[in-house]
């Protein structure tokens, strides 16, 4: 069996490596002539530099005030963390209960989705005023973003198991408990780390929105800061910082599922 | 779960062996079903299925056969009959006999290993203690070497295979087995009947197949059931008939080839109407 899956995917190997070079310089080399464009607009004088920083000016602004910036960044980073794990918890608690009882899958489906039209922004301001500038107002905001898509994407995920399954488990008199261990929630962890893929960096967003209207640290506050003092070169600096984060927590989440789920890796070798 | 009486009811029936009074190992006495609670699918039927026997119960697609099959293993409650095994009334239960799907059913988020002791470990056998037991059994289900593997990497025959021996250790004394090869291409089908049919001689298995392919169903079976009917036209399935199969009359050779399997095929053919 091995030998004859061995022969066509050696045969494709040589064209996969060099489109797998082509797909690592493409995307590099478009970044690059933008920023190189970026740089000559603004050195041309075809935007004025008070409205536009280049690259260069937005990298001296990041080495220069690089100690200030993880400061905050720790901050939003801490609000970031707390919030997640709570958004995911409520998530899956929502999740696990609409799928048990059909009563609350009415009674919460409109509500889960009604809580999703409110927009960030607006409520921001309202859980400032209720909560004060501390951390609470924060924590919840990213609660309210992130736990939607882990409700959505479990749900989901618990109804894509065959029926079929739990029709051969209950005939091994499996318990509900049982069935959601071995066969529902091992179906909805594909979905779940997707869900969780866009949680994380709604989490990062929803922080600094929160920090924008209010606080002493935190990766807004800077940028409300340095906005007022009109230091665009640290506006995009701070971006870059932000960016990044939100890179760096999806790489996290691909791990974790990597961690989570190794038959994964032998579904993809099939293919 | 009252393994032990089963095992020694099962001693008692093949100890006094073919004797025409015994008590069947499975049992269905006139069941009567439906899809939806209303409209009758299947009109009371009845069959046996004897100690150490295999049966095949053949009909169209959409005759009802399933509707059977999950009535039989206790997922649905029929509107009336009984469902009996070695006499005892085991009508709507689940758990007491032993069901292999169409489909493998193998949970892809586990490894082989952990899927055929999946019966094992929903009762409450500790994981160590179920490996132990299923290890040796690898190699006779030819399945050496995948005990690690993920579902994924099996080919269609080997998870079938896998889905028998999940089967066979949720340890119940008679089985069910809906379409078990038909998933299965053409040649992998043959070859895995084969060893199906050699494996249950082996096990000493009570199973009662279902399958819409007279040729298998001749092939596998000691006995066969005809059932004919079109319960999506308004007109309920019923038993039309039984049909024996003289397996040893045969002989050596290729049993499809000799007269003896042609006479049961026609007869089958003939009550399928």
């Amino acid at each position: 069996m091995s030998c004859q899956q061995d022969t066509p995917r050696n045969a494709a190997a040589p064209r996969a490596g060099a489109s797998r070079a082509r797909r690592v310089l493409t995307p590099l080399l478009t970044v690059a002539g933008l920023l190189v464009v970026w740089e000559l607009v603004v050195d041309l004088g075809i935007i004025p530099n008070f409205l536009l920083p280049t690259p260069v000016q937005v990298v001296q602004a990041l080495v220069s005030d690089f100690s200030l910036i993880v400061s905050h960044a720790a901050t939003t980073l801490v609000e970031t963390a707390i919030g997640l794990l709570i958004g995911v918890a409520l998530g899956f608690a929502i999740a696990v209960l609409m799928d048990r009882f059909e009563g609350f899958y009415l009674a919460l489906q409109p509500l889960v989705t009604i809580s999703q039209t409110i927009p960030t922004i607006a409520i921001a301001p309202l859980l400032v005023l209720w909560f004060g500038y501390g951390l609470a107002p924060k924590v919840i905001l990213i609660v309210i973003t992130t736990f939607f898509p882990i409700t959505v994407s479990l749900i989901s995920g618990f109804r894509s198991v065959d029926p079929d399954v739990i029709d051969l488990m209950r005939t091994m008199n499996a318990s509900r408990w049982q069935i959601f261990r071995y066969a529902k929630l091992p179906a909805a962890a594909d979905q779940f780390f997707s869900g969780l893929r866009i949680s994380a960096t709604y989490a990062i967003v929803g922080a600094v929105i929160a920090e924008w209207l209010g606080g002493n640290s935190g990766l807004g506050v800077y940028m409300t800061r340095v906005r007022k003092s009109f230091s665009y070169d640290r506006m995009f600096a701070v971006i870059i910082v932000i960016s990044a984060l939100s890179l760096g927590l999806m790489k996290l989440v691909d791990l974790l599922q990597r961690v989570c789920m190794p038959w994964k890796r032998a579904e993809g070798n099939k293919r | 779960m009252g393994a032990g009486v089963i095992a020694a009811e099962r001693g008692a029936a093949s100890g006094a062996d073919a004797g025409a009074g015994d008590v069947p190992a499975l049992e269905a006495r006139s069941l009567t079903l439906s899809w939806d609670g209303q409209t009758t699918v299947v009109d009371r039927i009845s069959l046996t299925v004897a100690s150490g026997e295999v049966v095949c119960l053949v009909g169209r697609s959409g005759c009802g056969k399933t509707t059977i099959l999950h009535a039989l293993s206790g997922l649905t409650r029929p509107l009336s009959g009984q469902v009996l095994l070695h006499g005892e009334d085991i009508t709507g239960t689940p758990g007491h006999v032993s069901y292999m799907l169409q489909k493998d059913l193998l949970l892809p988020s586990r490894r082989i290993i952990d899927n055929v002791c999946l019966p094992m470990l929903l009762t409450g056998v500790p994981r160590a203690e179920a490996r132990a037991k299923a290890e040796p059994l690898f190699e006779r289900f030819g399945l050496a070497g995948t005990e690690e593997k993920w579902p994924a990497e099996l080919s269609g025959g080997m998870r079938q295979r896998a889905a028998f021996m999940r089967t066979y250790l949720m340890g119940a004394d008679v089985t069910l087995l809906d379409e078990p090869f038909s998933a299965l291409d053409a040649i992998t089908r043959v070859e895995v009947r084969r060893w199906f049919c050699d494996m249950a001689r082996e096990l000493g298995l009570s199973a009662l197949v279902i399958t819409h392919d007279v040729d298998e169903a001749v092939s596998m079976a000691s006995r066969v059931y005809v059932l004919a009917g079109r319960p999506s036209e308004g007109e309920p399935s019923h038993v039309a008939g039984e049909v024996r199969v003289d397996h040893d009359a045969a002989g050596e050779g290729d049993f499809a080839l000799t007269p003896e399997f042609l006479s049961a095929k026609r007869e089958v053919l003939e009550l399928l109407g």
